[in-house]
């Protein structure tokens, strides 16, 4: 995926990223800011503006083909089969229609309901999310709501044609922790219970390790490592990977011991094609990393690194 | 678990008592209980809420800090942890005088604040320094860094060669020299973090009130601020009240932590014990629900979800703030009866009816709160 603005140098944003998602399963993208994992949920979407951005390569789903499909067939899967939640509910909802309109809107268009049906349907997902007295909330406008209200508001709205591929970028970046609880069991109730594949994107190693069955770790552009949850928290493999478990606090754990911050800022990068990313940064860094590209190699452990860690920083921090 | 910890009135406590009995509290190792920096007594910020474009009728108030006492030992760290909206970032500003306080009293180093006008508190100010939250709003976007840190040299007099203690004063937090003739929006979030530490060391302060230090940065950036604040405190001898929602950063800062909810204090202890043992059930709930970035704990960990949202400040609830959220609420005292914060045992203070049966499990969360399936609490309409 490259992006183009006239009189600058294309930027790469992602470069090469692959997955899969199966029913029920649950897949986490990881990285920080900049590291090209909106961006990817976006093209999976096809929400990207049309000018200025080329994509390539294949997103499949089911069998179809999105990148290539016409957009008004691409509008009805989407909604229908593919939804999507975004970090800030205030910018996803209108904010001068009612969230009734907003859910039933979906029900009418994708599932054919009519207005009194959609109605109905719609105060029982509003029930369904945790939002109490539904038919006096569906009259309201998203200002009238808590940012935690608004957020399972947002979620009904992306469950009501009960999609089977959910992606949730940063579902609960904005909320505080306690709702954060509550919106995750709602997702893993609905991954558990309709088989809806869902694809989780952020920053929080916490809400990783809780949630997904596999985990993408990217960094500028590139996914990194790639493992099923316990292999990857248990035994970390890329510097990178195990640099951010090191570097945050642990409530569990006695305290007293320092963090071990990765060196410098996502902004010291080289450029994929010199060399590793990741290597101006890198505790581990050999010689090759700076004159030659590593590629994702391995089966269920995937890992992009020419020098990894054998007995991760964490484990040697890690009791138990 | 005494009972004359229970005696605390609601007025103002003698201060030498909460002194000595804060005393034994066992301290993290290294920290060297000093005398009393900061104390705050019955805080309280309402702001008033008014109606009408004439007249200006009163109508309410936002009860943002209501009633808070706490007390901050030099060379240590108190954290203050609680979700948007519970008042800590207002305590904060409170403390400074940044926002003035509507009842209560703060003592700093012996001097009472409340008292002082206009140019002896914007003295006493250079003892006492605030680090922000969004180092790119706190810094003025056409302001050197050299000059921003210059700023605080000249308003406050520092006498000497300013352009060498600029360049000390990146040494001390880890920017190059070169820095000083750039601009914020050069740098990057942990670089604009360490400009503002640098402010706010540059006049050798005794305590530094730091509002969500890291919680706009990377996470890999996180440790190295933090990391900065640590050897800071070592160095120079710092104080610190720590702002933050991120619980597992406060704790790994602090020596003491205490939990703000709606406006007020619930708990307080050492920050040791206080994963290992939370006494208050917005602890215990809030504890809960910070994710643990490890599968293995997080499979064995049982969750205990709130419901609803946090009631609005300017309505608080009667008795028991806490009593409309609580999973382990009882039938009588938590609608009626405020709760005090008071000493259970030394230096584990709690403001909850109910805390020493909760802690022995006499009394337990209600089940829906802890079924691990259950989507939403209090909402049996879930299929």
């Amino acid at each position: 995926m490259v992006f183009r603005q006239r009189g600058r140098p294309d930027v790469r944003a992602v470069d090469g990223v692959g997955f899969s998602v199966a029913p029920g399963e649950t897949v986490g993208l990881v990285g920080e800011s900049g590291c090209g994992k909106s961006v990817t949920s976006l093209a999976v979407m096809g929400l990207l503006p049309r000018r200025g951005v080329r994509v390539e390569g294949s997103v499949a789903f089911d069998g179809t083909e999105l990148l290539t499909l016409p957009p008004d067939k691409l509008r009805t899967l989407r909604g229908r089969e593919l939804a999507v939640v975004f970090q800030d509910p205030m910018t996803s909802l209108n904010p001068v229609v009612p969230i009734g309109r907003q859910v039933t809107e979906v029900l009418v268009r994708h599932r054919g309901l009519n207005e009194g049906e959609a109605r109905r349907e719609a105060g029982d997902l509003l029930r369904r999310v945790g939002i109490p007295d539904p038919s006096r909330r569906l009259r309201e406008y998203p200002h009238q709501l808590s940012g935690g209200m608004r957020q399972r508001a947002l979620i009904a709205t992306a469950l009501a044609c009960r999609p089977r591929l959910l992606i949730a970028d940063e579902p609960t970046t904005a909320l505080d922790v306690t709702i954060q609880a509550q919106i995750l069991e709602l997702l893993k109730t609905l991954v558990a219970e309709s088989g809806t594949a869902l694809i989780l994107i952020t920053h929080d190693l916490g809400v990783v390790a809780g949630m997904c069955d596999t985990v993408h770790v990217m960094y500028a552009g590139r996914i990194v490592e790639r493992a099923p949850r316990h292999d990857l928290f248990g035994a970390p493999r890329h510097p990178y990977t195990g640099g951010l478990l090191a570097s945050v606090p642990r409530l569990d754990q006695p305290r007293g011991t320092r963090l071990a911050p990765i060196a410098g800022s996502p902004r010291d990068t080289i450029a994929w094609a010199r060399g590793c990313a990741f290597a101006p940064r890198c505790p581990n860094r050999v010689d090759e990393c700076t004159c030659a590209t590593p590629e994702l190699l391995g089966g269920r452990h995937g890992l992009r690194c020419f020098n990894p860690l054998r007995s991760g920083p964490v484990q040697e921090v890690a009791p138990r | 678990m005494t009972s004359d910890g229970r005696a605390d009135p609601g007025g103002p406590p003698p201060p030498d008592g909460a002194a000595a009995s804060a005393g034994p509290a066992p301290s993290n190792g290294a920290a060297v209980p000093g005398e009393p920096l900061l104390s705050v007594r019955g805080l309280k910020v309402h702001f008033p809420i008014r109606k009408g474009t004439l007249l200006q009728r009163v109508v309410g108030h936002v009860r943002a800090v209501d009633g808070v006492d706490l007390e901050v030992r030099r060379g240590m760290t108190y954290g203050l942890v609680g979700e948007s909206g519970c008042g800590k970032s207002t305590l904060g500003k409170a403390v400074l005088r940044l926002v003035e306080p509507t009842a209560g009293t703060v003592v700093f180093d012996g001097v009472d604040l409340g008292g002082q006008g206009p140019e002896p508190m914007r003295r006493l100010r250079r003892n006492m320094q605030m680090v922000f939250q969004d180092p790119l709003a706190s810094l003025d976007p056409r302001q050197s860094v050299e000059s921003a840190l210059t700023e605080p040299l000249r308003a406050h007099g520092f006498p000497g060669d300013r352009q060498g203690r600029v360049r000390e004063l990146l040494d001390i937090v880890g920017l190059p020299a070169g820095a000083a003739g750039r601009y914020p929006h050069e740098f990057s979030g942990g670089q604009r973090q360490r400009v503002g530490i640098a402010r706010a060391i540059a006049l050798n302060p005794d305590l530094i009130i730091a509002d969500e230090p890291v919680s706009a940065l990377d996470v890999s950036i996180q440790a190295q601020i933090v990391n900065l604040l640590e050897d800071l405190q070592e160095q120079l001898g710092l104080t610190y009240v720590v702002v933050a929602h991120d619980l597992a950063v406060v704790r790994h800062v602090s020596d003491v932590i205490g939990v703000m909810y709606l406006g007020a204090l619930v708990e307080e202890a050492p920050s040791d014990e206080l994963y290992a043992e939370p006494l208050h059930p917005y602890t215990i709930a809030l504890m809960s629900a910070i994710p643990i970035p490890d599968p293995e704990v997080e499979e064995r960990r049982r969750r205990i979800l709130l419901t609803g949202d946090l009631p609005s400040p300017v309505d608080v609830p009667s008795g028991c703030r806490f009593h409309t959220r609580c999973p382990f609420r009882q039938p009588t005292r938590c609608a009626e009866e405020s709760p005090d914060l008071r000493e259970m045992r030394p230096g584990r203070k709690v403001a909850c009816h109910w805390a020493e049966e909760i802690a022995t499990g006499t009394i337990r969360a209600a089940a829906s709160a802890q079924d691990p399936t259950a989507t939403e609490v209090g909402t049996p309409a879930v299929k």
